[in-house]
This record gives C-alpha cells, sequence and structure tokens, in this order.
C-alpha cells in the first residue's frame, strides 16, 4: 500500500536551494528507524547510512532542494523584489501564492507597466514582486529579510494513479528513496543521499560522492514526458514503470549499469522503461565525475508540468522504483567495468 | 595599504599573465608568512601555520585584458577578450607583451562608418590595437602572438573618498589579503592569491585541492550600479554603504551561518555594510565551497563602478572598512561557529 502520507509529508516540506533545513528534518524522521546512521555534510546533505558486509558501497542520490524565489530588495512600501532559485519560469511564478521559511505568506504579481494586467508572460524575473500585506518597508523587513527564500504554495492533489502537486521534483524521488529502504536487504554498505543544491547547478552531489567514494551510484531524478498534448515529443510515459536512465543532458551512463538494471527489473518483474533526456542535468554528473571518476546510473520518474506548481507524477512508476532500488541492493554482485 | 593598492593596480597581471602581480605579492608575503610557494596553475599561498580550523581568504592577481591573436598586413594587431564591453575600450591606451609596447584601441573613424555602423556597437572582432607598426613584418619585431595587452591607466585619488583605477577589481582584495597577513589570528591561515578568475574561477578550482580549507572568505571587487535610471532594487550595491556581504550570487549560495556570522560581526564592530542585492555573476567562492566535502565560504566585496574598464572607481573608505570586516570577522574567531 502506498504511504501516502509519507510522500505529501515530503514533497510539501519546504526546502529551496541552499536552505534545506526543514525538509532534512522531514527526511531524517522517515529514514532514522530504518538504517544504521544518518548525519548531515558541511553542505547539508543528508546521508543516510545502511552497514554490509560485502566491503562494497552502494549509493542513492537524489536531491531534496526545490526551485523558489530569494529576496534582494525591500522597498519603501513594503514591496519585495526576488531573484530566481533555480528554473523558475516568471510566467508559472506570477499571481501565485508563496511562503517564506518563518510562515510568512505573500502573493506575487508583476509590474503591468510592463505586461499589461493579463500577461505575465512577458514579464522577466526582475519584474515580479512579492505582496506580504505591508505597507512600508519597516513593516515588511521586520518580517522578511534579504536573502530569506519563498516557495510557492501548491495543493496536494490526488488524481486518480496519479499525484500533483509543487516540488514534486525530485521529492518524489526522495519518498522513493525511504520507501524503498524500508525493508531493504543488502549486503553492500548503502548510503543514501538526499542533496542540496540541485536546482542552481548541481552543487551539492560531488561534495557527497567525495566523501563516499562509492563502487555504483545510482541516481534518483524527475524526468520529462511525451505523453500530453501536442508537447515535444519523448518517449517516457507516465504509468509506463520506473524510467531507467540512459542519459541526459549532463551524463551518459555506462551500457554495463543500464543493462544491469533491466536484468534486475526484469528479474524481479518491475515495469520499467528507457529514459533518454535531450535536455536538463542531474547530480549524476557531478558523481561521475568525482575522484578518479564513478560508475553511475540513474532511474527517473517521468513528471509532467516540471519547474510548475502542478507537477504531476504517477504513483505506479513511484511504486516500481522503489521496488527496483530494492531489488539492485539485494543483487550480490555490482556491475563493474 | 592604498599605496600597495596603488602599486598593485598599476602593475600589469591579465588573466594567464599574473606574474608581475605575483612577484610584488610574494616579496611583501614573505616577511608576514611562515611559508611562501606557488603551484603549477600560478596560484600563490601565503601560509601562516596555527591550531584550530584551517581558515583561508582568497584574492584573485588576475584582472581583465586582452591576448594578442595577429598582426594585419597593415600592422594593425587582432585581439581576442573576455569579460570587457567593446563600447569602453575605443581610443583607449594599452601597453602589449612583456616589454609593454604602447598602442591605443582603433576603431573606423566616425566619417568612414555607415549609418548601420553607428547604429550598431563594434564587436571587438572590428577593433584592433596599434601600436604604430607600419606593416605585419614590422608589427612582430615587437609583439608576438600570444602576448597580453593590459589597460594603460593609473591609479589615481578623486574627489574626497573616491579612486580610479583598472583592476580594482580584484587588487583590492589582494591588498586587503596582504594587509590581513601582517595580524595573527587563532587559526591556520593561509591568503590565497588565485589566477584566472575572470576567465571562470579556473585557479581557485585547482588552489582548493592544496589548502583543503574549513572556512574560506573571498575577497572581491563587484559591480555598483547606483546609476541615474535604476531603482533600489537594481542597484546590486553602492559606493559608499559599506562593504557588500553576499547571501547568493549566480554560482554560490551562502551558507546562512556564514552570511549571518559576517552580518553579526560588522554590527558588532560598528562597520557599515549592506547586501549585494544581485544574484548573478560569480566568483572563486562557487568552486570553492563545493569542492572537497564542501568548505564553508563567504564573499565580502568592495563597491566597484564600470567594474572591467580601464578606469573602474570605488570608495577607499569602503575599501578600507572592508579590510576592517574581514580583520573583525578573524580576529573574533567567528569562523569557529560556522
Amino acid at each position: 500500500m502506498t504511504d501516502m502520507n509519507m510522500i505529501k509529508d515530503i514533497v510539501k516540506a519546504y526546502g529551496p536551494s541552499g536552505r534545506e533545513q526543514k525538509v532534512t528534518e522531514v527526511i531524517r524522521s522517515f529514514v532514522e528507524p530504518l538504517v544504521d546512521e544518518v548525519y548531515t555534510d558541511t553542505l547539508g546533505n543528508l546521508i543516510a547510512h545502511k552497514r554490509g558486509t560485502s566491503g562494497k558501497k552502494l549509493m542513492f542520490i537524489s536531491h531534496m532542494d526545490q526551485i523558489g524565489l530569494i529576496v534582494t530588495d525591500i522597498d519603501e512600501k513594503g514591496f519585495l523584489r526576488v531573484a530566481n532559485i533555480g528554473g523558475v519560469s516568471p510566467a508559472m511564478y506570477a499571481a501565485r501564492a508563496v511562503r517564506f521559511e518563518n510562515g510568512v505568506r505573500g502573493v506575487t504579481h508583476f509590474e503591468t507597466e510592463t505586461s499589461g494586467f493579463m500577461n505575465p508572460g512577458k514579464a522577466a524575473i526582475g519584474n515580479l514582486f512579492v505582496d506580504i500585506g505591508a505597507e512600508s518597508r519597516e513593516e515588511a523587513a521586520a518580517k522578511v529579510s534579504l536573502g530569506d527564500m519563498a516557495v510557492v504554495e501548491a495543493e496536494f492533489l490526488e488524481l486518480g494513479n496519479r499525484v500533483s502537486c509543487a516540488a514534486m521534483d525530485n521529492r518524489i524521488c526522495c519518498a522513493a528513496v525511504v520507501e524503498a529502504l524500508k525493508e531493504m536487504k543488502s549486503e553492500h554498505d548503502v548510503y543514501a543521499v538526499f542533496s542540496v543544491q540541485e536546482e542552481v547547478g548541481i552543487r551539492g552531489a560531488g561534495a557527497a560522492a567525495y566523501v563516499i567514494q562509492p563502487d555504483l551510484c545510482i541516481n534518483l531524478d524527475v524526468t520529462l514526458y511525451g505523453d500530453t498534448p501536442k508537447c515535444v515529443p519523448m518517449a517516457m510515459k507516465l504509468g509506463e514503470g520506473a524510467a531507467i536512465k540512459i542519459m541526459d543532458a549532463s551524463v551518459i551512463i555506462p551500457p554495463v549499469v543500464y543493462t544491469w538494471l533491466e536484468d534486475v527489473a526484469v528479474k524481479n518483474d518491475i515495469k520499467y522503461q528507457r529514459d533518454v533526456m535531450r535536455m536538463g542535468g542531474t547530480d549524476t554528473s557531478a558523481v561521475q565525475k568525482t575522484r578518479g571518476g564513478i560508475l553511475v546510473g540513474g532511474i527517473s520518474i517521468p513528471l509532467r508540468y516540471m519547474h510548475s506548481p502542478v507537477e504531476t507524477g504517477d504513483l505506479r512508476d513511484f511504486a516500481a522504483t522503489a521496488a527496483l532500488l530494492r531489488a539492485a541492493a539485494a543483487e550480490a554482485e555490482l556491475p563493474h567495468r | 595599504m592604498l599605496r600597495r593598492l596603488e602599486e598593485l593596480c598599476n602593475l600589469n597581471g591579465v588573466s594567464g599573465d599574473e606574474g608581475r602581480v605575483r612577484r610584488y605579492i610574494k616579496n611583501i608575503a614573505k616577511d608576514y608568512a611562515d611559508e611562501v610557494w606557488t603551484d603549477t596553475m600560478g596560484n600563490l599561498y601565503a601560509h601562516k601555520r596555527g591550531e584550530g580550523k584551517k581558515v583561508v581568504v582568497t584574492a584573485h592577481m588576475d584582472e581583465v585584458g586582452m591576448i594578442i591573436w595577429g598582426a594585419m598586413d597593415n600592422g594593425l594587431l587582432i585581439y581576442q577578450t573576455q569579460g570587457i564591453d567593446p563600447r569602453v575600450v575605443v581610443s583607449k591606451r594599452v601597453v602589449v607583451g612583456e616589454k609593454e609596447i604602447p598602442g591605443v584601441i582603433g576603431a573606423k573613424a566616425i566619417h568612414l562608418q555607415s549609418m548601420a555602423d553607428r547604429q550598431k556597437v563594434l564587436p571587438h572582432s572590428e577593433l584592433f590595437i596599434d601600436i604604430g607598426a607600419k606593416d605585419k613584418a614590422d608589427a612582430m619585431k615587437y609583439v608576438e602572438r600570444g602576448d597580453y595587452a593590459a589597460f594603460a591607466t593609473k591609479w589615481e585619488r578623486y574627489g574626497r573618498d573616491m579612486m580610479k583605477a583598472k583592476a580594482l577589481d580584484d587588487r583590492m582584495g589582494c591588498a586587503i589579503a596582504l594587509e590581513l597577513l601582517k595580524n595573527t589570528y587563532d587559526c591556520d591561515f593561509t591568503a590565497v592569491f588565485t589566477v584566472q578568475e575572470e576567465l571562470g574561477l579556473r585557479g581557485a578550482e585547482a588552489a582548493v585541492y592544496n589548502v583543503k580549507p574549513d572556512v574560506a572568505l573571498v575577497l572581491e571587487g563587484t559591480t555598483a550600479n547606483d546609476m541615474p535610471g535604476a531603482d533600489g532594487h537594481q542597484h546590486v550595491t553602492k559606493v559608499g554603504a559599506g562593504p557588500a556581504i553576499s547571501f547568493m550570487d549566480g554560482a554560490t549560495i551562502v551558507k546562512r551561518e556564514m552570511f549571518e556570522a559576517l552580518k553579526k560581526t560588522a554590527e558588532e564592530a560598528g562597520i557599515p555594510y549592506q547586501l549585494k542585492q544581485a544574484v548573478a555573476g560569480g566568483n572563486d567562492a562557487g568552486v570553492i565551497h563545493k569542492a572537497l566535502s564542501g568548505c564553508v565560504t563567504g564573499v565580502i566585496s568592495v563597491a566597484t563602478r564600470y567594474i572591467h574598464s580601464p578606469c573602474s572607481m570605488a570608495s577607499v573608505t569602503d575599501f578600507e572598512n572592508t579590510y576592517k570586516l574581514a580583520d573583525a570577522f578573524l580576529a573574533s574567531g567567528k569562523f569557529n561557529e560556522v
């Protein structure tokens, strides 16, 4: 049975890039009973370690940060100017409710002089502002400081086999790792890394891999989709299973790894598809190039409407991903060159 | 410190050609540091041994400039550059190569420009450096392909509190780091003077593996946009408003504890400060903070108008207060709290 409350708690937790403490606490509470030790590193990566006996190290990495807005100025009327944290579309972030880490809420809007009342599509991020209801700089500054970050408020919607919310990228994968850690049996040392600052350019993953030096690292991230009306053609579809990464714009997976994952899927009767993503990068690339090079693979969950407040994924893909991770960890032989 | 800054700004050290700046710094640093050494890329390290955390301050030695690509038949030099607005270079004096051959950057005279030419900005590819050579063979007697060219402007005081120079970005950081070396802090302290920052943080990426710092403080010159037509939220930084503490730029999100520690240092020491409001651009912090197992990295910058030009301007008081802030951060041991 899908643990919907766990998914919802992880997806809804606050955690834009560089401010991941709150989501760290939520994930920590779920993984602590499942592993031998849980710790954070200098950059804030959360690492859950389950000891093994084989002498091999298997690492999973799933970024936990989300895109958002950062306050760069407060004007005399109390409006906040913002810049983007990661790949924020100004149009998708105009006229939204947002929330700060300290609980302060606000709404976004845009300079209508630039765009007209009805057309946020013309607004750049610099034309956006946040209204927290303050009527002066002093009133706003008492609630929010420069450098504070906001995330978009979104409802967690259950839509049949699908769920929709902001920050499904990449919390749905974080939840899949937690799900996989339940009843995980492995001879290997398993390190589940929940990484920081992926959305701003893959900044956290390298440091974690540098310390752990795994024999194999499997990245968990969302991927694009090709199954909505008149969308960019792509093979991945919701509900077609765990998407085994072949490549994205930042990494090419060695065939020895993705064929191994496909074999594991077949052997365990887990539905899978291939993930060939031409756009976008993932933590996989930083891990692959760490130290003398690390063998990497990836399992992705297709996600519709990426980087919008209504990112939508499929619970069957979630379940298949968790099952494939668990099955991979149970393999005595890891792939090797 | 101001005299040092003048001397540093007047030295030429375009990215990849930092030798003169390095020799100058090394010569001073050797009197204060336990060891001074240079790595393969040219980064300079001045190490003062101590107990406790490994703390580094970094400043980049390189400045924006040009590299000679070749000469045309008529003796004019073709150049390549990065990070310089072509609108600021025409008719500016430069010096080329080790022998510092004087030249000017030339462009087609206004009489000869078509209406279309006048409407656009002439790109670097249509500009050239004129060293007075009569033809290609003559030019190649004085310069070689691969020689560097730097702006020939000198450091000067302007008005009551301002200074003008090329290379304020980041010789201000170099001068401050040198000054910090005179003091003793309760840590293992290294001042790192990096190369090739302007080409994409290249020196620092190697340097961080040589010192493996726990905490790094990057000293920079950054853009001031306190210009007509810019609203408050577009200022980035303002000249005269104090050292600029970064919470984020295009390459780094500063760990909150570090950002707060720098603010607190300024408040406790009564040093005016501002927050850098733009989150674009990057500096050596971008590669340092995520290297190894991660290094806590903060950034303090001096607001600089007309940055990356032959004549950038900054406030002397901001410069001095940036030193004071870095010194207070180190002296108060706040690096133990981040």
